[in-house]
């Protein structure tokens, strides 16, 4: 235990830089794929001719290649090219689009499981397709696809630890500096950064945890929930 | 006994006093199973339509081509004299544009069996949902129209409750009251009475009753419920096979029915 305490305040400045890195990644990273996720979802079910085509191949594309790879080519090969993102803004851009094609497929696995009658009555309804997937069908699909991209951030969180090779000092950087240090034993080094990640992950998901536990009781799902939540604070009152 | 006459089918052609609906040679295939084929039918202004027929018959699949649910193998259907879905151009079969059919299909609306109630709204905004975005009617106004209508079928206490909190013929007569909200010249209804407990059917039909009695839209409907069909409908066809094998009005079909499909098939149902 004081083993860790003193690893914990020897490596204090460079645990909280490498934490920062992976805390950049990790949000930068679900951002963009989020972004990602719904854009090229909402595009692979779009009644226009061309973009489920387009959306279907950004998707094969960064499903099929090496995310290692993506990165590498968005670090050494645009730069050359005039676009310059640095190690962070290269990780995040890479995570991004790997994770967002990932996710891409299930926001459109979600937006697909609304049922077919709610699509059909908004069409009796004359709603167009901006109106009805804004209005009718995201807000029930939004329900759906919560756990699957709730998995899909615990493992980009995870998978942050690839900036390694961009050369980021991030927490995996400085768990390999810490295991090298004598003074650190190994278990100490792996043990403190295990937990860290597994504290960004835990508290991601139990954001998006809390989303789709509202969003279900929006839909009327769950009505359980409500009342046992009552119940209990008629219990405890 | 019907509550209105049927208009006087008269002056064809224009579309302005012409029938309401026509179907022309309409044929549908799913796959390389023909469901219609060869149909025929025009249904008046006004005019309450039921189909009858065994199960398989087509009479959903008419219901749906005719909300283009589904799309028109061939022939063509004309609602107030304008095609819906596809234009004969000379000798040529085109198909229409999104932008023209969604200008024609706004005047019909549809009941489906399984209600369909949006379960991310409550009653009132299923109901003011599209007038206020699609019809560009103002909130208070969409507002004020629906409760309205909540009143009509008995449900005006239930405006703020969730779908999932009504009975089935209670989320019923609040999708007819959705569909209604959108002042449709020609209402579509497609056994929406199959879908409930049997002492919930009566609330709806009378609600139907009610829409017959007072307005004069269009009307095709399909149904089970023979008495309901014989009190609001001006005409009953029946079909067998996609194809209609007998019509006649309500009194004759079902006191005095010709075919002996028709004879066996009312038979089994009542
Ligand atoms: N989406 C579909 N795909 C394939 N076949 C269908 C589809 N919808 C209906 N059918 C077929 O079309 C025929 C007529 O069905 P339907 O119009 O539902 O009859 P009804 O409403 O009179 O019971 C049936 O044989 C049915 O199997
Ligand atoms: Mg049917």
């Amino acid at each position: 235990m004081s083993d860790i305490l003193q690893a914990l305040s020897d490596y204090r400045p460079y645990l909280w830089e490498g934490l920062q890195v992976t805390l950049q990644l990790s949000l930068g990273g679900v951002a963009v794929a989020i972004v990602v996720s719904v854009v090229l979802g909402l595009a692979a079910i779009s009644p226009l001719p061309v973009l489920p085509v387009v959306s279907r191949v950004i998707v094969e594309f960064f499903r099929g290649t090496s995310l290692v790879v993506q990165l590498f080519f968005l670090y050494y090969v645009l730069p050359p090219l005039g676009l310059d993102l640095g190690p962070v803004g290269a990780g995040i851009v890479g995570l991004g689009l790997n994770y967002g094609a990932y996710g891409s497929e299930v926001v459109r696995g979600s937006l697909n499981a609304v049922p077919k009658g709610q699509w059909e009555t908004t069409l009796a309804l004359s709603m167009s397709w901006p109106l009805k997937v804004r209005r009718v069908v995201w807000p029930q699909a939004w329900a759906l696809m919560l756990p699957g991209l709730n998995n899909l951030t615990v493992m980009l969180v995870k998978g942050t630890a690839v900036a390694l090779l961009l050369g980021l000092h991030d927490l995996t950087y400085w768990a390999d500096e810490m295991r090298k240090d004598p003074d650190v034993g190994l278990w100490t080094a792996y043990g403190i950064v295990f937990l860290l990640y597994y504290l960004i992950a835990l508290a991601c998901s139990s954001g998006l945890r809390l989303l789709e536990r509202r969003a279900q009781r929006r839909l009327g799902l769950r009505a359980d929930v409500a009342v046992t939540d009552r119940a209990t604070a008629e219990a405890v009152a | 006994m019907p509550t209105e006459t049927a208009p006087d089918p008269t002056g064809a052609g224009s579309s302005e006093t012409g029938p309401r609906i026509v179907m022309e040679n309409v044929r549908k295939q799913f796959g390389k199973n023909v469901v219609l084929d060869d149909l025929n039918f025009s249904v008046d202004r006004g005019e309450r339509v039921t189909l009858i027929g065994p199960s398989g018959s087509g009479k959903t699949t008419i219901l749906r081509l005719l909300m283009t649910l589904e799309e028109l193998t061939g022939g063509y259907i004309y609602v107030d004299g304008e095609p819906l879905t596809h234009a004969k151009r000379g000798e040529r079969r085109v198909k229409l544009r999104s932008g023209e059919v969604s200008r024609i299909r706004r005047r019909i609306g549809m009941v489906f069996q399984q209600f369909n109630l949006f379960p991310n709204m409550s009653v009132l905004e299923n109901i003011t949902e599209a007038p206020i975005h699609v019809l560009g009617r103002s909130k208070d106004q969409a507002r004020a129209d629906a409760l309205d209508l909540l009143d009509q079928v008995g449900l005006k206490d239930r405006a703020q409750a969730h779908p999932t909190q009504l009975s089935g013929g209670q989320q019923q007569r609040v999708a007819i009251a959705r569909a209604l909200a959108m002042e449709p010249e020609i209402l579509l209804l497609d056994e929406v009475t199959s879908a409930l407990d049997p002492e919930l059917v009566g609330d709806v039909l009378q609600v139907l009753r009610d829409v017959a009695r007072n307005t004069d839209i269009t009307m095709l409907i399909v149904t089970h419920e023979m008495q309901f069909a014989q009190d609001v409908s001006h005409r009953v066809l029946m079909f067998d096979q996609g194809h209609i094998i007998e019509e006649a009005s309500p009194q004759v079909m079902f006191t005095a029915p010709q075919h002996e499909r028709t004879q066996q098939f009312l038979q089994a149902v009542l």
